[in-house]
């Protein structure tokens, strides 16, 4: 038996978590944030210094819900160099599942007071509701469609595409307009999801009041409680042989294939999965913000989630989330203090992150001990080598 | 609908600075048109009506101004018994002749009653002046008069019509006369032969007019009789119409064809610039959209110069853009390769990351400097107007110049690329560039030049969209997506395949739109393209060996 | 064309007959046909662009030939597969350019190449057992880079990147290595070590080496084929090779 110093994928099964520092940080701050945040917003008062305003916890509640986002692209980007730029097409799918569900639990307490059909339909005049919403009604279903409807566009859009090697810059393309194809169809009326308006004015989910302070801290300690569970899968997928296989394919993809395997089933694997959490993360956005609408398949809106990760730190799975948090807090700032410097910001730190900051936050600043750590580790192993990373996809 | 509002104003006042105009050409006296004139100014309402009728017959040109006086109420009859056309002048008015159009003077108010009418008078009016506008000297009256005919066919228009086609000399006007008079003679005509030639005669028109009088005839009244009474003139119209309708099938199609590469010029126009950023250079130029954009704003800046300084030129100011906006867009496509760009070759995802930053920060800038709105660019005034083609297939001026310029922008660019020392430089570099660098090719600036050619080509592209699209700062981001898909679908590297590919695109958009309209064509065209690329990754024109891979 | 093996009964592992491969018009592969026998070490040599990368391709299931059959082992015809198909098969391919996974250990690429089940749901809870790192070790040792096992393969300096792909072609225990250019940009030293090296794989693995230097060829003592313009020109021992008339005049020029 020898044992080799330095080498992944060795130890036991559980280790994959414990050896992520980072990472323990965290799902630390989630589970304090998960219990901290809740009780400060409905037991302090609200003078108190203590006390999280209700805003603030729906505010933090969509930041997290980027950050699950984050985490998706990052996942494929990151550890697959697939870039995506129509993730938001499997966000905003998520989204409108939700938002169905919801839309269904309205009732009727809807404007025109109709309780087999939703207002949108009323108004155009439709007389019973489409094939496609039935079932929506459960929330079982619902939570089913989730998952199922991005994972299964994911997965017809990836078997097409990764069986026939379209790779690199044509994949970013094509993405961009499959994300633009959705958009132009949901902004229209008679495919059945509201058109210009989205769905919106919901009422309760599982019978608790939107607008309820308790009901948004549930909503809350929910998406920490799907970041964290994302987190911990995303670094199981990445942290096993199969992880290693990934990274394989972003740095040599052909001689992936040529020692054997098929990197179009592992790369469909990874994004279906990547698009599931996606899916995930727009379920938990439209409660929080109270609407869904086409705008969310934007392909500018996907290229936005493409610079939090990049600002975090490609290839890390905390820095993800941390890049997430950072750029959506800034936009907050920006769009509320100097709205029209804000475009300028963000265009900004698209050239100054791919210019001077190549491997993010997490990569590059030394103040954060664990990648400093690590750093130090490979600038002790090889001189001289830079970003070898694989900063290219 | 102000738009509309506006264009039916300026469309009116051409139609009536055009009726002055004629009105004042000599025409033959007739020696009782004075006395017509002076009876429209007669107490009795018949008098009138026969002077308006008599009037309409004369085809006397002068005719027009007298009965558009009248329709305009602008007619009087003085105390005095004189007819005149007042104008009003302060508390009084200036005063014509109706007969001779010769100065009358002026008259107060009070010594002037104005000429009535009333409905069956107007219409009679009208009739005579649309009878008197076929004898007129401008061709294209005529044939608009007669084609106001074909729609309304009064009986009476017969004789008139008879002595206009007699007296015609325009093939293209004769023709459309002859048609209204077959149309109104089928109308009105007792004789089946007279009326079997008329439908012949129709026959030989694809237009909507013809095809809903024949269907007028073949269909059923409400109580299940058939409109028209004669059967073999039923037949000959059932057989007529279909003719036409095959005919109008065909026009129908060209139409359509003439729609999708129109819009494939567009996409053309976009996505060429593309062809070398991307195609040549291997960059993925997320600012495209931005150059063409700013190429549209170069447009608007040197329009505002040309109203402020050189209104009388107004016409030139597109000749001028051109270059303009190749400087502009060019020196920013430079700026941006030196700045940027060049630190982050081989790295093609990052390359579209930083440009999408700076397509950002261009559309701010220019919303920040021109404001969020769409500016007004105009047309000059030889890119107005349209060729129409039977069948009611327009052929707008500005499209056709569309099309022209963009053909035009590929065969220079293909010049360059071919035949120039700079293109045999650029071709070099992006084959092998140590092997260029070290023949002594300095690739730096081969590469920025390139791109500034790029850049360049996009914002001429732009000076094109901003003669059919709205000028705002989001104009380059309907494009972005666009051109990509004709670049990749045509081919990376390849100018054929983008005109090909940008063709294709246009023209499977447009017949697909009558199909599943506008949006639902668009999404149909991209999922096309998407699939398309599963099956060659490469695009339509690919090139193929070793050269490709890596 | 080749000409029949003489002393050997045993049926071949690889052969090529009438291959023709074109790039819009260019013919990359003429006609080729040659075949390898097991356990042989076979040298190929010709000029640039005379087909040797692109007889890899067609080969390892890269690029489909216009016409002509390669059948592996007597019964697999390699032109109907992609190339994981053909690796699992049991042939394996070093690239021109040393490809090696940049971003991982020595040892992870070992344990990637590793041959084992390559489906993607048995990669995600894969384990090493004791077996497989024994054989790593034994890897790590003939490629010489057992002290290098933790190092990212990316600071490796260039030979022992070339060295590590070929350890990864051990790994997968392929019955056929096509060795594309092993000893470019070696030194000296590390190109006799490569040289022996092969001549330790061959014997229980066919090798196929790609190569354009001549001293190196020689020094492997194999049959040696030259190819040109997409056909083989010449076949035999390197003397032999190196006095015929075409050889001479296609290295040469005329």
């Amino acid at each position: 038996m020898s044992a080799f110093p330095g080498t992944q994928g060795t130890g036991p099964m559980s280790g994959f978590l414990m050896r992520d520092k980072g990472g323990m940080v965290l799902l630390a701050i989630l589970a304090v944030a998960a219990v901290a945040v809740p009780l400060s917003n409905l037991l302090l008062p609200p003078g108190s210094p203590f006390h999280v305003p209700g805003y603030m916890v729906s505010l933090v509640g969509k930041y997290l819900c980027f950050a699950l986002l984050a985490l998706s692209v990052d996942l494929i980007w990151g550890f697959c160099g697939i870039l995506s730029l129509g993730h938001g097409a499997f966000f905003a799918l998520g989204g409108y599942a939700m938002g169905m569900h919801l839309m269904r639990q309205i009732g009727d307490r809807s404007v025109y007071g109709n309780a087999g059909l939703p207002d949108f339909m009323v108004f155009l005049n439709w007389k019973e509701l489409p094939w496609y919403w039935h079932g929506f009604d459960s929330f079982t279903f619902a939570m089913l469609m989730v998952i199922a409807v991005p994972g299964a566009l994911a997965f017809v859009f990836g078997w097409l595409t990764f069986r026939s090697r379209v790779t690199g810059v044509y994949l970013s393309i094509i993405s961009q307009a499959m994300t633009y194809a959705l958009m132009l169809a949901f902004f229209r009326n008679d495919m059945g999801f509201g058109g210009n308006n989205g769905l919106t004015d919901f009422k309760e989910l599982l019978g608790y009041d939107l607008q309820a302070p308790a009901t948004r801290a549930g909503l809350f300690v929910a998406t920490c409680v799907a970041l964290a569970a994302g987190y911990v899968l995303c670094r199981f997928i990445t942290s096993s042989k199969l992880g290693r296989i990934l990274i394989g394919i972003r740095d040599a993809e052909s001689r992936v294939r040529f020692l054997g395997y098929r990197p179009e089933y592992y790369k469909l694997f990874l994004f279906t999965v990547s698009a599931c959490l996606a899916g995930v993360a727009g379920a938990l956005y439209v409660p929080q913000v109270g609407i869904i609408n086409p705008g969310e398949f934007a392909p500018a809106a996907s290229i936005e989630i493409v610079i939090w990760v990049a600002i975090g730190g490609r290839g890390s799975l905390y820095g993800a989330v941390l890049g997430a948090i950072l750029v959506n807090y800034g936009k907050s700032y920006f769009t509320g203090a100097m709205p029209d410097a804000w475009l300028f910001v963000l265009g900004g730190l698209f050239v100054a992150v791919t210019l001077f900051l190549p491997r993010g936050i997490v990569g590059t600043l030394p103040a954060f001990p664990f990648a400093a750590w690590r750093r130090r580790e490979r600038l002790k192993l090889a001189p001289g080598q830079a970003a070898g990373g694989g900063t290219d996809g | 609908m102000r738009r509309f509002v506006t264009l039916f104003v300026v469309a009116l006042c051409l139609v009536l600075s055009a009726v002055t105009a004629f009105a004042q050409a000599p025409a033959a006296q007739g020696p009782d048109f004075a006395a017509l004139v002076k009876h429209l100014g007669g107490k009795s309402f018949a008098a009138r009506l026969n002077a308006v009728r008599a009037l309409g017959e004369t085809g006397d040109a002068r005719a027009v101004r007298v009965l558009e006086a009248m329709l305009g109420r602008n007619l009087y009859a003085t105390t005095d018994g004189r007819v005149v056309i007042g104008e009003k002048k302060g508390d009084a008015y200036a005063l014509r002749d109706a007969a001779t159009g010769a100065d009358a003077g002026s008259a107060p108010s009070g010594e002037l009653s104005m000429v009535r009418t009333n409905n069956r008078l107007r219409n009679e009016i009208n009739s005579a002046l649309g009878t008197l506008v076929l004898m007129s000297d401008d061709p294209d009256r005529r044939r608009k008069a007669a084609v106001e005919v074909f729609k309304s066919r009064p009986k009476d228009a017969i004789p008139a019509l008879e002595r206009a086609v007699a007296r015609e000399t325009d093939a293209g006007v004769k023709q459309t006369m002859a048609l209204a008079l077959a149309a109104t003679r089928l109308e009105h005509g007792a004789d089946r032969a007279e009326r079997l030639d008329a439908v012949r005669m129709l026959e030989g028109s694809a237009d909507d007019e013809t095809t809903a009088l024949l269907r007028g005839l073949v269909s059923r009244r409400a109580d299940g009789g058939f409109s028209e009474a004669d059967e073999v003139v039923r037949a000959a119209a059932q057989k007529a119409l279909t003719v036409i309708e095959s005919r109008r099938e065909m026009w129908d199609f060209a139409g359509k064809l003439f729609q999708g590469v129109s819009l494939g010029s567009v996409l053309l126009l976009a996505a060429i610039g593309l062809a070398i950023t991307f195609g040549v250079m291997g960059v993925i130029n997320m600012a495209h959209g931005e150059m063409v954009m700013l190429g549209a704003y170069t447009t608007f800046v040197i329009q505002e110069i040309f109203r402020a300084y050189a209104p009388d030129a107004f016409d030139a100011s597109i000749v001028v853009a051109i270059p303009a906006a190749f400087c502009v867009a060019g020196a920013f496509g430079i700026a941006i390769e030196r700045g940027i760009i060049r630190f982050l070759y081989g790295r093609p995802l990052e390359t579209l990351l930083a440009t999408w930053g700076l397509s950002l920060i261009l559309q701010q800038l220019v919303r920040t400097v021109f404001g969020p709105t769409n500016r007004e660019v105009g047309n000059p005034s030889w890119m107005t107007g349209a060729i129409e083609l039977p069948g009611g297939v327009l052929l707008t001026h500005n499209r056709l110049w569309i099309i022209l310029f963009s053909l035009a922008v590929l065969g220079m660019l293909a010049l360059v690329l071919k035949r120039t020392q700079f293109g045999l430089q650029m071709r070099a570099v992006t084959q092998n560039r140590r092997m260029a660098g070290a023949m002594g090719i300095p690739t730096g600036r081969v590469d920025a030049m390139t791109f500034g050619l790029g850049s360049g080509i996009a914002g001429v592209g732009g000076v094109a969209l901003s003669q059919i699209d709205n000028v705002s700062p989001n104009l380059g981001q309907t494009y972005i997506v666009n051109s990509f898909m004709v670049v990749v679908f045509g081919g990376v590297g390849n100018l054929l395949g983008t005109l090909v590919g940008a063709t294709t695109l246009g023209v499977v958009n447009k017949f697909l739109e009558s199909w599943s309209g506008a949006v639902m064509a668009k999404i149909l065209v991209l999922v096309a393209v998407i699939l398309f690329i599963q099956k060659r990754p490469t695009g339509l024109f690919a090139l193929k060996g070793r050269a490709v891979e890596q | 064309m080749a000409e029949p093996a003489t002393g050997s009964s045993r049926a071949p592992i690889l052969y090529l007959d009438g291959v023709n491969v074109t790039f819009d018009g260019f013919r990359a592969l003429n006609n080729l046909s040659f075949y390898v026998e097991p356990g042989e070490l076979r040298a190929i040599i010709g000029p640039n662009g005379a087909g040797k990368t692109t007889m890899m391709d067609v080969i390892t299931g890269k690029t489909r030939p216009d016409s002509g059959e390669v059948v592996f082992r007597g019964s697999h015809d390699l032109t109907r597969m992609d190339e994981a198909r053909i690796a699992n098969l049991g042939i394996g391919r070093k690239f021109q350019k040393p490809t090696v996974f940049e971003s991982h250990s020595v040892f992870d690429n070992l344990e990637l190449a590793l041959a084992c089940d390559r489906r993607a749901r048995a990669t995600l809870f894969a384990k090493l057992d004791g077996e497989d790192r024994d054989r790593i070790a034994e890897v790590l040792e003939i490629t010489r880079l057992t002290d290098h096992a933790g190092r990212v393969a990316g600071d490796l300096s260039h030979g022992q990147k070339q060295w590590l792909e070929i350890g990864m072609l051990l790994m997968q225990a392929p019955e056929l290595l096509l060795v594309d250019e092993p000893v470019a940009g070696m030194t000296d030293a590390e190109t006799e070590q490569t040289a022996a090296l092969l001549h330790e794989i061959s014997g229980k693995h066919s090798v196929v080496v790609v190569e354009h230097d001549m001293e190196f060829v020689r020094s492997l003592g194999s049959r040696v084929t030259v190819l040109h313009e997409g056909s083989v020109l010449a076949e035999g021992a390197m003397d032999k090779v190196q006095a015929d008339e075409r050889v001479i005049e296609v290295y040469l020029g005329r």
